[in-house]
């Protein structure tokens, strides 16, 4: 029942706050939170192979920029309905992740990680090398994409539409993880040689675990160029996988509402630190306190915000 | 059921496994003992396939195992335990055993039905507790069990698989008399329906379960006979038993 009545506050919430911002006159903060929706499903799609498989991607932004850029590149060639657009960053982002995955989970450990972070580094510089596509500048969309009949730059709309896709997504990835599917992948997680042992192909599941996560991040990745109608090589750079890693971690490594909660603080404190109206001029160094934030939520929770909460509920 | 034919196996320049031709035979217990550092584990490995053979073949049943995949193993009828106690630490007793049951039983890549609707599994996971006498303890975190019960819930996962043979590596390790006399009776009752291969250093143990007794030494086998004729084997005595048995 607690766990009911928490997804139906946090819906209310999330379904009010623009009405609530645009009776303030603060329509800033609806493409504020927009932005926190779309990085709370990358985070999400983080936090399914990292948090649930226990493989520790470094290397997500490859999916989440791979997404983004089929809306930017097909935008700019002229194909601006969302219905091929979306499809496409969906199954580039899973494409990349199958021939990146067949590849890096092969090894275990440090090495995942160093290997992922090579594949994602390798994206990167293919999108700077790219210059009929902006090269290091990136490509500026004209308008976000149609198809819907109703205007995306209308800042409710989009929210909204955005607001749906993430519940969707969230849907999905509970029901995925109630599965026969879903025990697999955890017990993968928890001891891989003893899954084998009991007749796991282990290998095929935290494939198909790492092309479904890609696939998720690729569509956040399409968001994403719609948000700011622009994409640039920046959202496959390894800063941006670190990124979605510490939302992950501020979040709830494997908690299910780890990667949301972990979007929203992350871009919250980022918002309220690099604002010049607390800190002035020493809003530069933002980065500072988040990072001190980051450390204490590390060492006092453990668990991340959503553990936290999950123990204190119980 | 299982044979083995000139089993080899080496580390670097080791020779872990020379050599070893084996074959059990279905519905006995048989036992395979050895000193430390004989190579026992390394061929249980071997047959499980969670190491490679340099040289050698396997058949199970009819069928070449000898390149077969781990899970392929499994789903032939081979299961094991592990001599360091290996099963889903944060899972329940009871799922740790579903999960098991579920490997063998339809296939697995289902993404939206939530497995805990399919009590068919559940049901079966019980009977395997009861099985292995933790039916008190189906809702209790594995990492959480006593040692003895974490030996049990070990052997319970490969009986789960529902395995024509099941290898048991030194599932005694580290327990008391009292929970060794609790795994003793376990085997025993296991038997009427799976066959054995048994690694064990408690003699007592071999002695009382097994139908046949391999002995490895130095990566060879010296010797596969009923137990009795071990006990008197001069060969086997003079390498390993000594003193144990004199007594």
């Amino acid at each position: 029942m607690n766990k009911v009545l928490t997804t139906g506050i946090v819906l209310g919430v999330a379904i009010v706050f623009p009405l609530v911002m645009h009776v303030l006159d603060q329509a800033f903060y609806i493409s504020f939170a927009t932005r926190i929706l779309i990085y709370a499903m990358a985070a999400a799609s983080l936090n399914l192979v990292l948090g649930y498989g226990g493989m520790v991607s470094f290397g997500h932004a490859a999916f989440f920029g791979a997404g983004a850029y089929m809306v930017g590149i097909l935008a700019f060639e002229g194909v601006t309905s969302l219905w091929l657009s979306w499809p496409t960053a969906i199954a580039v982002a899973a494409l990349a992740a199958l021939a990146i995955g067949a590849i890096s989970l092969r090894t275990r450990g440090v090495y995942f990680i160093m290997i992922t972070l090579a594949f994602a580094q390798m994206m990167y510089y293919v999108f700077v090398s790219m210059k009929a596509y902006g090269g290091d500048d990136g490509l500026s969309l004209a308008s976000r994409s149609t198809g819907l009949g109703v205007s995306l730059s209308n800042d409710f709309v989009w929210y909204y539409l955005v607001l749906v896709l993430l519940i969707i997504i969230h849907y999905f990835l509970h029901r995925l993880l109630g599965s026969r599917f879903g025990r697999v992948i955890e017990a993968i997680r928890e001891n891989e040689t003893r899954a084998t042992a009991i007749g796991y192909p282990v290998y095929r599941y935290k494939l198909l675990c790492f092309v479904i996560s890609g696939a998720i991040a690729g569509l956040a990745g399409a968001l994403i160029a719609n948000q700011t109608s622009y994409v640039g090589p920046a959202l496959l750079h390894w800063v941006q996988s670190g990124t979605l890693m510490i939302m992950v971690i501020l979040g709830g490594v494997g908690r299910f509402w780890g990667g949301p909660v972990g979007a929203v603080v992350l871009l919250a404190l980022e918002e309220l630190f690099s604002g010049s109206s607390l800190l002035g001029p020493y809003s530069l160094h933002w980065q500072l306190p988040v990072g001190v934030i980051l450390l204490a939520v590390v060492l006092l929770a453990p668990q991340g915000i959503a553990g936290a909460f999950a123990k204190k509920s119980r | 059921m299982l044979s083995l034919k000139n089993l080899g196996k080496r580390f670097g320049g080791v020779v872990a496994v020379d050599r070893v031709s084996l074959d059990v035979a279905a519905g006995e217990v048989h036992a395979l003992i050895g000193p430390n550092g004989a190579g026992k584990t390394t061929l249980i490995h071997q047959i499980s396939g969670s190491l490679d053979s340099d040289s050698g073949e396997m058949h199970f049943f009819d069928k070449d195992i000898t390149r077969m995949r781990p899970h392929d193993r499994v789903r032939a009828g081979l299961a094991r335990s592990y001599q360091i106690t290996s099963i889903f630490r944060r899972f329940s007793v009871l799922d740790n055993l579903a999960l098991a049951v579920q490997a063998r039983s339809g296939s697995s890549f289902s993404f939206w039905k939530p497995v805990a609707a399919e009590t068919a599994l559940f049901d079966e996971a019980r009977a395997i507790a009861l099985q292995v006498g933790l039916s008190e303890r189906v809702g209790s975190t594995a990492a959480t069990l006593a040692h003895g019960e974490q030996r049990a819930l070990e052997v319970g996962l490969a009986l789960a698989t529902q395995p024509k043979l099941v290898l048991l590596d030194e599932p005694m390790a580290g327990m008391g008399p009292e929970e060794s006399k609790r795994m003793i009776e376990l085997i025993k009752r296991i038997r009427a329906q799976v066959t054995v291969l048994l690694v064990e250093h408690d003699m007592d143990a071999v002695f009382r379960l097994a139908d046949r007794i391999s002995v490895m030494v130095n990566g060879r086998l010296i010797a596969t006979d009923r137990p009795e004729k071990i006990r008197t084997n001069e060969e086997v005595r003079r390498a390993y038993l000594g003193d144990e048995l004199a007594a």
